[in-house]
């Protein structure tokens, strides 16, 4: 994909020998099949007060229907506003990859009444009625120009005389210099199209992005940024599926034909010895490998979720733990792993560090947010600047879009507490 | 070596493994009436070949979750009594206790078990009488965690607890922990008390506390 945009391709000298032209083109094409609703939509609601304005103007009283009608027709293009510029910006925030392949990103989620909040969404209705109130004007010029456009190219293949504005058209050759002037008007039109497009982008991209490109550019690295730490929770579950249908398979497999070899040898072999040590060795190694893979991505989470895999964790913890789960739905895989490796981040230094006698682990998650706590009663004073594993805590928080807060008097209690988004 | 010979359906993905077993069975007087590779393999093996032992690896294909023993715990709602020993990769509560919930004559063995053949042949041999047989180090696990109705009882009730979820009678107890039969006796009886189960003859109270010692609910 090139990451060149039109803005910059306009400036280019082989603009008219690239796609840009054509793809431009095409955007403004689309944007009158979108316009073209939307138009006439708000020139409906727009015309009682026009025709108010008309009475007025020409000092009439205006008719008490027109006024009715007016106030009815205004306080409707009030409502229903935010609820078609949603699914515009939407629609237009993609549909600008044809001119612009820079992604662009709208305001957060979430309600109606959340996003009535958030400033991007009227933006985005002023986007919208920009869009309603100067497409039909700027469409009817552009429709005149193709039309003319066409007409000249088309002109020697024209039987009869007919007239194109002043200039008499006959036909044939004698109307070569028309279609010349056709041709020389048709690379103009065409980077006209270019720069109506590019403007209409920039319009855009003021309007529906995040208000600033700084902005922007920042939506984009917390994307890329959490695209990475998926990507490495992924490769984590593919080596320990690896690891588990090769490596372990085959050592437990050479382990019991050890261990038969034993049982196969005379009694007071020479031989017994130096086979029972490596039978025991292989079978240290399978709890080194066993647990190196339960280090990369326990299975009890893949297997069983979060609330089982926290009991585990509290089980083989020194420091007694309780635990409490109260989760809804099952949470994303990245939000699981994320939320486990905290945890056990978290009781490993309260076991290291907190000198603490008891810890309490509670998770909640209602389909839309997963909050984790993680309490103890030791000696507190924990600093996320000691590199204590905390600081990579609270980048794998972040890279999930969550927060990690955490409270640590000297003297303790210790309480972490992350919240953890649930996309949908 | 006793000469039981039990006909057995396992059920295995890994082929490696699988053979081996085949030949450790055999050796030791098991016959494997057939070797399948997944769950529902193994259900519909079980309903031809009628085994006296099904042994079975809890991950499976298709999807390498816990197949195996969402199949074993069906064959036992389907059999009950039907003796089945499923090997796991790691310790799991959870599943410990979802098998035994279906009552005793099961196994619950971590893979690495396999290797120390000797063990592994007594536990299946076990389970095959009817006993219950749960891995030691999901015990030795257990044992470490500080919550819960154990928390009653003595380090001595509990190792005494530890060594009857390993399936041990009251006198292979008596011998481990040098001690005398009614003196385990006494603290079989004291630990049921403790765990509050109630004497009667319709559940097997040994499997109800060592569902308690696992944490899983009892009722």
């Amino acid at each position: 994909m090139s990451t060149t945009t039109l803005n910059v391709a306009l400036r280019d000298r082989r603009y008219l020998l690239t796609p840009w032209p054509w793809r431009s083109v095409l955007f403004l094409a689309t944007t009158a099949v979108i316009a073209a609703p939307l138009a006439s939509g708000l020139w409906l609601g727009l015309l009682p007060l026009l025709v108010a304005a008309n009475d007025v103007g020409h000092g009439r009283g205006p008719d008490g229907a027109v006024v009715f009608l007016a106030l009815a027709g205004t306080a409707l293009l009030v409502v229903a506003a935010p609820l078609v510029a949603l699914p515009v910006a939407a629609l237009d925030r993609r549909r600008l990859r044809l001119v612009d392949p820079r992604p662009l990103h709208g305001g957060p989620g979430g309600d109606l009444i959340a996003r009535l909040r958030d400033e991007g969404t009227w933006r985005a209705v002023l986007y919208t009625l920009l869009l309603g109130l100067l497409a039909p004007p700027i469409f009817f010029g552009a429709f005149l120009a193709l039309m003319a456009e066409v007409l000249m190219l088309l002109s020697p293949f024209s039987i009869g005389t007919w007239n194109f504005g002043t200039y008499e058209v006959h036909g044939g050759l004698r109307s070569a210099p028309l279609c010349l002037a056709g041709i020389v008007l048709a690379p103009v039109l065409l980077y006209l199209a270019g720069v109506l497009a590019a403007g209409h982008a920039m319009l855009a991209r003021r309007l529906l992005g995040a208000g600033d490109p700084l902005r922007d550019q920042l939506g984009e690295v917390h994307q890329s940024r959490a695209r990475l730490a998926d990507a490495f929770d992924a490769e984590r579950r593919r080596i320990e599926r690896d690891l588990h249908d090769g490596a372990q398979h085959r050592l437990t497999s050479l382990t019991l034909h050890l261990g038969m070899a034993r049982l196969d040898l005379p009694a007071g072999s020479p031989a017994a010895e130096p086979l029972g040590l490596a039978h025991t060795q292989a079978k240290e190694l399978m709890v080194v490998l066993r647990d190196l893979v339960h280090g990369i991505r326990p299975q009890v989470l893949t297997d069983l979720g979060l609330p089982a895999a926290l009991r585990e964790l509290a089980a083989g913890s020194p420091v007694p733990v309780t635990v409490e789960t109260e989760i809804a739905a099952r949470p994303p895989e990245g939000i699981e792993t994320t939320a486990y490796f905290v945890a056990a981040e978290a009781l490993t230094n309260i076991a290291k560090h907190a000198r603490a006698t008891e810890a309490r682990v509670r998770v909640t998650g209602d389909g839309t947010r997963v909050d984790l706590e993680i309490e103890d009663n030791g000696r507190g004073g924990a600093d996320p600047a000691g590199g204590s594993g905390l600081t990579g805590l609270a980048d794998r928080v972040a890279a999930a879009g969550g927060r990690l807060l955490l409270a640590s008097p000297a003297g303790g209690p210790t309480l972490l507490r992350v919240e953890l988004p649930c996309p949908r | 070596m006793s000469a039981v010979t039990a006909r057995v359906v396992l059920a295995e993905d890994g082929v490696l493994l699988r053979e081996g077993l085949i030949q450790v069975l055999g050796r030791f007087g098991f016959t494997v009436v057939d070797a399948v590779g997944d769950a529902e393999h193994l259900i519909t093996s079980v309903g031809t070949h009628e085994p006296d032992l099904v042994i079975t690896d809890i991950k499976m294909p298709p999807a390498f979750h816990d197949e195996g023993l969402r199949a074993a715990v069906q064959l036992r709602r389907m059999r009950p009594g039907l003796p089945v020993v499923v090997l796991s990769q790691y310790v799991q509560q959870e599943y410990a206790a979802d098998l035994i919930g279906t009552g005793d004559g099961v196994g619950y063995l971590l893979k690495d078990r396999v290797a120390d053949i000797e063990e592994f042949v007594a536990a299946l041999r076990t389970v095959l009488a009817g006993g219950t047989v749960v891995d030691p180090e999901v015990v030795r696990r257990l044992l470490h965690r500080p919550r819960d109705p154990l928390g009653m009882l003595s380090p001595r009730e509990r190792e005494v607890l530890g060594l009857i979820a390993e399936g041990r009678s009251n006198s292979s107890i008596a011998g481990a922990l040098f001690v005398t039969e009614t003196a385990v006796g006494k603290h079989v009886g004291n630990i049921l008390a403790k765990l509050g189960l109630p004497p009667t003859d319709d559940t097997n109270r040994r499997v109800m506390a060592v569902l308690t010692y696992l944490g899983a609910r009892v009722g």
